[in-house]
């Protein structure tokens, strides 16, 4: 695996847009530095511009004059797809219907010349790296969709590509199938430490896989971040949404309390804002006493998820309030209930009118 | 009434028509074939008659280099023109496709004005080089008349087929490094192959077979309908051209289910 490992480019992406013929623009100018090693996702709504920005580092679109791609320090804006060495996995994993398994596997090393033993030799190395043995001489069409999604990410990484390049692999495959795969292509990309693109709508995956998330909408970067600071720190109302579950509060701020319709909740600094929004996790919302609370509200709806009760609130603020509880407290529709939540856990976002 | 009376009785027409106007010719056509004056080995003579056999061999090379030069231009015309888009591209298609409406006797007409004693190409070459170019009555005037009306036939096939193909496929062939030649030979014609088979089995037996074509220019080319039409209205031997028509009949069968078979792995990959 130390063969595979660690080569990766720094990727340096500099005001690259994307205006289509017909004049709709897909990507508005954007600059933006993967690290060697590193894994990006790019996480956004379809229509947000997330896989032209992979296609333009792929090489499979120009992005407007003005925009450059860098791989490194090489100017990488005029070079074809072909020869970029870009390893790219597909939704539609492109296989090649007329090739087996290992054919598969060694087309990009028969393409570059590499002789029929050391081309064995990686096809096998592959083939135990994304665990695979015993498909090696089956048709594609006799494989299920998750060892095509292997064997498709076999025939990336060998390679031995500058940039790893993955348009929602997972997004064909059903759920329980999805969430095996992640964990193994989470371990995965972390022993080869390649540079990654991992394009995806899901942000469960983007939360588990990448080391830093750009989250995309309508043709522009919204934010750009690790994980945490993306679900903790959001910086529109979009990224609070489109991340997690989040409820969105509106009320004036006084001094440090936010005002709402049930009461009042504590603010990590003060200030003094007419019309504040704010954003609240579900998790982060406590069921108190209703004698010591600030904010109180009714119990609208209960539902039994498992691992914690979902329960829904009216009266706190404006909207119904939406409340993750620890699954062995006891609360049943019609209620009054106390609501606390830590100063820290409420994140003020700016007005979108 | 059971289901399964039902089905036979809607299966019921079809039957009768098969039987009718189907096996019941083709087996007279056999008989026919058997009760001459040579017996059975009217059959044998097909083979062994030396102008039987050269023609036999004429028509199937004739149909085969029409199948082969057929695909080669209307599958790079077919992948041009499905994937760009240019103005004047639809009625160059309809252009393309226009010689579906003519019958063989309207096509053999176009090759005699294009390359006959009267032709464009002889008026050409004789007022370049002084010598007249006439092949419109040669074996190559045929093969000609028969691309024009084998392309529209497979190009539409190819078009659909290319609509078809995978993009991403393409894509992934490149990012791996491949190129364009490469992306073809490797991708793109492998994916084709059955629109090939399909497209080229039709474009083969229509030119085994073409009438029309053949007998407005035949001069001194024979093909096998040419025969059997000499056969049966001239020398008014039913029973030789009611055995080359079954000759010809299995030729064109035997050929397509050869190439069906070869391309059985390529048709079955790309389902």
């Amino acid at each position: 695996m130390s063969a595979i490992a660690g080569h990766g480019a720094a990727v340096h992406i500099e005001r690259c847009g994307k205006t289509f013929p017909d004049g709709t623009q897909a990507l508005a100018p954007a600059s933006l530095d993967i690290v060697s090693g590193e894994t990006l996702v790019l996480l956004g709504p379809s229509g947000c511009g997330k896989t032209t920005m992979l296609r333009i580092i792929a090489g499979l679109e120009q992005p407007d004059a003005g925009g450059r791609v860098l791989f490194d320090t090489n100017d990488m804006t005029p070079v074809p797809i072909e020869q970029r060495n870009v390893g790219m996995v597909f939704q539609s994993y492109a296989l090649f219907p007329n090739m087996s398994v290992s054919d598969n596997i060694g087309y990009g090393l028969k393409i570059r010349g590499i002789d029929a033993k050391a081309r064995a030799a990686r096809i096998k190395e592959m083939v135990a790296l994304t665990n695979i043995g015993g498909l090696e001489d089956r048709r594609i069409d006799q494989l299920s969709g998750g060892q095509r999604q292997r064997v498709a990410l076999a025939r990336a990484v060998a390679i031995r590509p500058r940039v790893l390049l993955l348009d929602e692999p997972l997004t064909a495959l059903d759920a329980s199938l999805r969430d095996r795969l992640r964990g193994e292509l989470n371990r995965l990309l972390r022993s080869l430490g390649i540079t990654t693109i991992y394009v995806t709508h899901d942000q469960a995956e983007a939360m588990e896989l990448g080391d830093r998330i750009v989250v995309m909408r309508k043709g522009a970067i919204a934010q750009i971040g690790t994980p945490r600071e993306i679900y903790f720190t959001p910086q529109s109302r979009f990224v609070a949404e489109f991340v997690g579950a989040a409820n969105i509060v509106e009320g004036p701020v006084i001094g440090r309390r936010l005002m709402l319709t049930g009461g009042s909740l504590a603010l990590q600094e003060a200030a003094d804002i007419a019309a504040a929004v704010a954003m609240i996790r579900p998790e982060t919302i406590r069921i108190v006493g209703q004698g010591d609370a600030s904010l109180t509200g009714i119990i609208d709806s209960v539902s039994f998820i498992g691992d914690r009760l979902r329960l829904v609130v009216t009266g706190a603020a404006e909207k119904p309030l939406v409340v993750d509880a620890p699954n062995t407290i006891v609360a049943g529709i019609g209620d009054h209930v106390g609501l606390s939540v830590a100063p820290e856990a409420i994140r003020l976002l700016p007005r979108e009118d | 009434m059971s289901h399964r009376t039902f089905v036979w009785i809607c299966l019921l027409p079809l039957v009768v028509v098969t039987i009718a106007f189907f096996l019941l010719p083709i087996a007279q056509l056999v008989v026919v074939g058997a009760t001459g004056p040579r017996g059975l080995s009217a059959y044998l003579a097909i083979l062994t008659e030396p102008r039987y056999r050269a023609t036999m061999i004429n028509t199937v090379v004739l149909a085969a280099a029409t199948t082969i030069a057929t695909l080669v231009i209307a599958t790079i015309a077919g992948l041009f023109l499905q994937r760009h888009r240019f103005p004047g591209r639809a009625v160059l298609i309809a252009m393309l496709t226009f010689p579906l409406a003519f019958p063989g006797v309207v096509v053999g007409f176009l090759i005699i004005l294009l390359a006959g004693r009267q032709g464009l190409i002889g008026a050409i070459s004789n007022a370049v080089s002084g010598e007249k170019i006439v092949f419109a009555y040669s074996i190559f005037g045929l093969f000609l008349g028969y691309l024009y009306f084998s392309i529209p036939r497979v190009i539409l096939t190819i078009m659909a087929a290319v609509q078809k193909l995978d993009v991403g496929l393409e894509e992934a062939a490149r990012s791996l490094g491949a190129s364009p030649w490469a992306v073809q030979r490797d991708v793109v014609l492998p994916a084709l192959g059955p629109a090939f088979v399909a497209s080229g089995a039709i474009a083969f037996a229509t030119a085994m077979g073409a009438f029309g074509t053949a007998f407005t220019l035949a001069t001194n080319i024979d093909v096998l309908p040419m025969l059997i039409y000499t056969e049966f209205t001239l020398a008014a031997n039913f029973s030789i051209s009611a055995a080359l028509s079954i000759g010809l009949g299995v030729i064109a069968w035997a050929i397509l289910a050869l190439a069906r078979s070869f391309s059985g792995g390529a048709v079955a990959a790309a389902g």
